[in-house]
């Protein structure tokens, strides 16, 4: 069985305009978006700003309200619980936030910070919340000591490391990690995807990995969902959707990586020029008349498009 | 933008009709009505007497009805007589209102004057002496309680050196439309609406010159910068417009500060505006006299943030859609 | 070689810190030549960008000292007064600047903006400079003029925005642009397409163009020269394609590793160690790297490390990268260490 299955989910905001600020509309943020996580695996949500791909996350997480559709963890479905019965589940899933900076508590210090997850779980005697903390952040390579300081005394790439454990205090079995490396320098980058690789292997994670960085996706994914406009554009292993992108979208973003051969530039600029004039010519079998995509329609075991049913 | 104007004067309605109902319950709660405050302690009246009056002018009527017939009166500009003075609230109002409201411009207007300049001046040249001494003038006025900086304006400009007026808004012996009786009026003017107006300008100097250092460092400044545009044009053309919009919109909610000064300053220097009469009127228990003059100053509120929202939509083009 | 723009010779950026003047670019000498897009790299707080407010004489006057040169056409603009400098920039000298959201007066339409270097630069009518404005609109890649021109900036979209404000730069004809981070803020598809636009504009604007950025992808798709920056100094100057294929420095060779899409799939990315010096205690005297890579032997540094021209165009700082190798790799293969 899959550990987090998301089937058809959507989360529409009000839009209220006109003389007395009625609803006149929705925004799609996510609209009917499925894909399962297996134990262990690393699962990529990626796309372009406001393609919906956090919303997805905290939807899954309950920081969205869920509109319509099921999230299944371990078979229960957590868009209908309510905040009680979530409670027991929230432990098993944690979040892991963009900006290491803002995203920890500035007036409290590491032991504070790392604890209080514990604090809302279990009851435990200071002495034993404390030796529960010095493993954890030794095992996050940060110095046993540094639990009494601030996060402003740390590095980038140390805070994000303090959020990850923070994240790991309660053996969670899902981690969704909304852009974990992008506030980072490259070098810092580098040195957290390492740890987060390690740790996954160390607890037994499955990361559902968030961002818009193609890159990282492709070297930390083994499969990846590709979002736009709130939708599924495709779905795929790294290899699937790098090496042979089927929707027009996915050509376009994959086209859009830098191309790290100096001597590519020229090619690279002519494969997008052409991806822009596709956009013109063949729009139409690629979006539906109100330019919305298609729902994914598998096209090998592993490799979904969102085509036309029976189209292409 | 027209849709959006009327649509916020069309939210003062209901807003300005809770206003009065409030108003209306809180003044009938107050300890003693009209007739107590007339009445009581007089000898030659009765209990008997005054509850008879209290029946002959419906003050035992509940509540809601005695409601009904107030604000039924009121949109129509009748706000009742007052006990105390023995004529219509209307009238009586008239003339203080126009006092008053000449005061709270001349503060305003004198309080920008002085307070945007010093404004501008301490935030571009931040930490020069310039800078310093207008700071220091900032802790001054926001440290230093109205009615007392008013008690030493009067007596300083007042007795000691005479130069102006003590009390009263006009001299009374002058015919009302004479030139002399406008030079009267303004010289009556001066000593409450400068101590008024050098304490005002608090708010708008530290919003200003705060404002001017933030946007010093916005990148769109660095983008006048880089396209060679002259320091003072950078000033003029992109930082000042920036900070001054907020200001232009604040003109409204100065209303209010304004009308809780005015008690204080008419008070002290006995200028025949709405606060002195608001004074009166409490203590006179003149019951219909409060109800209006609380009314006309909560609908001066109530007015002054809807002007501030429509100026600010005018002015920046962020709000200015749909 | 074409004939050069901007010479930097010795450029040196001090700001005070509690006191002291501490060097963020601590002496950097480039020539820009005309139609050659310069590529500085760096991660945050090596000096990039330092440098390049610099140029534009945009540091606060108060808490920054300048020496050296930048000698545009000839003239030295470190040090120039203001209003002389203001003659100059917007003029000869054009900056796109990192952020499109928050480089625009949120105030004032897009026309205006425009605009306004025309104002101070060129004698031209209201109804000519309106003309120019649609010319560079166009320009850059924007099809509704007329109605872009009388927008303000809350109206358009971050990449049209960062369209506008290259059409800024662009207004005076510049011999020399100083593009910071110009894509860093956009998304994936919109960084291709201004990408692209800035490599067309450059053929046929002729102006050289120094763009500062992190990311070595966007260096290899629009530069033909690279300088790598590490704490305040170039560790290493070539040609793009030379750089790529035979990085020489180990802090070029380690930034390489540790970028997710060049390595394959899953493999350890290079982690480089500690931490970037901050520039209140950094060591000036010796090799400025060598903390980072503790299992080189202290002899291989030299004493105060000089740019080599190791190759014509390619200048390499110190000598450890001799004998540089990766701390997985071991020195028994002995080419390895001769490159």
């Amino acid at each position: 069985m899959s550990l987090l299955n998301v089937k058809d989910l959507k989360v529409h905001f009000p839009i209220r305009g006109g003389f007395f600020r009625s609803v006149v509309d929705q925004v799609r943020a996510v609209d009917g978006v499925s894909f399962e996580l297996e134990p262990g695996e690393t699962y990529g949500l990626v796309g372009e700003s406001g393609c919906g791909k956090t919303t997805t996350g905290r939807a899954i997480i309950g920081l969205n309200k869920v509109t319509g559709g099921e999230v299944l963890f371990n078979g229960e479905n957590l868009a209908t619980m309510n905040a009680h019965e979530r409670k027991k589940h929230m432990r098993d899933i944690q979040m892991i936030f963009q900006d290491p900076y803002s995203s920890l508590n500035g007036r409290k210090n590491v032991l504070n910070i790392i604890a209080e997850p514990l604090r809302n779980f279990e009851r435990l005697s200071p002495k034993e919340e404390l030796s529960r903390v010095q493993n954890m952040i030794e095992r996050v390579g940060l110095n046993p000591e540094s639990i009494y300081k601030y996060p402003h005394q740390f590095s980038g790439g140390q805070r994000q490391r303090i959020g990850i454990a923070r994240a790991l205090m309660l053996n969670p079995k899902l981690i969704i990690a909304d852009e974990p490396v992008s506030a980072l320098d490259v070098s810092v980058q580098a040195q957290v995807l390492n740890f987060m690789q390690e740790i996954q292997k160390d607890f037994g994670l499955t990361y559902l990995f968030i961002s818009h960085d193609l890159g990282v996706i492709k070297h930390i994914c083994d499969r990846i969902g590709i979002m736009y406009k709130g939708r599924f554009v495709e779905e795929g292993t790294a290899e699937d959707v790098y090496m042979d992108p089927q929707h027009l979208y996915t050509k376009r973003l994959i086209s859009a990586i830098p191309e790290m051969d100096p001597a590519k530039k020229f090619e690279k600029m002519e494969m997008r020029k052409e991806i822009n004039a596709a956009y013109r010519t063949e729009y139409d079998s690629y979006f539906d008349k109100d330019g919305r995509m298609f729902d994914l329609k598998p096209i090998s075991p592993t490799h979904s498009v969102a085509i036309q049913q029976g189209g292409m | 933008m027209v849709k959006f104007i009327i649509r916020r004067v069309l939210i003062m309605i209901p807003q300005l009709f809770l206003l009065s109902l409030i108003i209306f319950v809180l003044a009938k709660q107050m300890p003693g009505d009209a007739v107590t405050g007339a009445f009581m302690g007089n000898p030659n009246v009765s209990d008997e007497q005054m509850e008879k009056i209290r029946e002959e002018y419906g003050l035992n009527d509940p509540w809601y009805v005695q409601y009904g017939h107030w604000i039924g009166k009121a949109v129509k500009g009748d706000l009742g007589s007052s006990y105390t003075h023995k004529q219509p609230v209307t009238s009586l109002l008239a003339g203080r209102v126009t006092t008053t409201v000449t005061l709270g411009l001349f503060i305003l207007i004198v309080s920008y004057i002085i307070a945007i300049p010093l404004g501008i001046i301490a935030g571009r040249w931040t930490d020069t002496w310039a800078d310093k001494l207008i700071v220091l003038y900032n802790y001054f006025s926001f440290a230093t309680p109205l009615f007392v900086f008013a008690l030493l304006m009067l007596y300083f400009f007042g007795f000691v050196l005479g130069w102006f007026p003590t009390g009263n808004s006009v001299d009374v012996r002058l015919d009302a439309g004479s030139w002399e009786y406008y030079v009267s009026k303004f010289k009556h003017l001066v000593l409450p609406g400068m101590s008024g107006a050098i304490l005002a300008t608090f708010g708008t100097i530290q919003y200003l010159r705060n404002d001017i250092i933030d946007t010093k460092l916005k990148d769109f400044v660095k983008t006048a910068r880089a396209k060679g545009v002259p320091e003072g044009k950078v000033y003029t053309r992109h930082i000042l417009r920036n900070s001054l919009l907020p200001i232009a919109a604040f003109l409204g909610y100065e209303i209010t500060g304004l009308i809780a000064g005015s008690i204080f300053l008419e008070m002290i220097f006995s200028y025949p505006g709405l606060g002195q009469l608001f004074i009166q009127s409490i203590t006179g228990r003149d019951f219909t006299v409060t109800t209006a003059i609380v009314m006309i100053s909560g609908a001066a509120v109530i007015v002054g943030t809807m002007l501030s929202d429509i100026i600010l939509s005018i002015i920046d083009p962020r709000i200015r859609i749909e | 070689m074409a004939e050069s723009v901007l010479e930097i010779e010795n450029l040196r950026t001090s700001f005070n810190i509690k006191g002291n003047y501490y060097a963020a670019v601590d002496g950097v000498s480039l020539t820009v030549h005309k139609n050659e897009v310069v590529a500085i790299v760096g991660e945050s707080g090596c000096g990039k960008s330092a440098l390049a407010l610099s140029i534009m004489g945009l540091h606060n006057a108060k808490t920054t000292k300048l020496e050296g040169q930048a000698n545009l056409k000839g003239q030295n603009l470190i040090g120039l007064p203001v209003d002389k400098l203001n003659k100059i920039r917007g003029k000869d000298l054009g900056m796109i600047f990192q952020d499109p959201m928050t480089a625009l007066n949120p105030l004032a339409t897009i026309g205006r903006q425009i605009e306004e270097p025309m104002d101070y630069h060129m004698k031209l009518s209201k109804a000519a400079k309106r003309i120019r404005v649609m010319e560079l609109l166009e320009q850059v890649g924007i099809k509704d003029v007329n109605r872009i021109y009388k927008q303000y900036p809350h109206e358009l979209s971050g990449g049209m925005r960062q369209r506008v404000v290259i059409a800024i730069a662009l207004a005076c004809n510049p011999v020399m642009l100083i593009a910071d981070e110009p894509t860093t803020a956009l998304d994936v598809t919109i960084q291709a397409q201004i990408m692209d636009l800035m490599k067309e504009l450059q053929r046929i604007t002729d102006s050289g163009i120094i763009l500062i950025t992190h990311d070595l992808g966007v260096v290899a798709e629009m530069a033909d020269r690279v300088a790598v920056m590490y704490a305040g100094e170039f560790v290493e100057i070539a040609d793009v394609q030379s750089l790529f294929d035979n990085p020489l420095h180990p802090y070029t060779r380690s930034l390489l590793n540790s970028i997710p899409s060049n390595m394959s799939d899953k493999e350890k990315l290079h982690v480089i160690e500690g931490i970037v010096p901050s520039i209140q205690n950094l060591d000036r005297e010796g090799c400025r790297f060598a903390p980072r890579i503790p299992w080189i032997s202290a002899e291989a540094h030299e004493k105060n490390p000089k740019l080599h021209e190791v190759e014509p165009g390619h200048y390499v700082r110190c000598t450890c990268y001799k004998d540089f190798h990766f701390p997985e790799e071991r020195v028994e293969d002995e080419h390895y260490v001769t490159t």
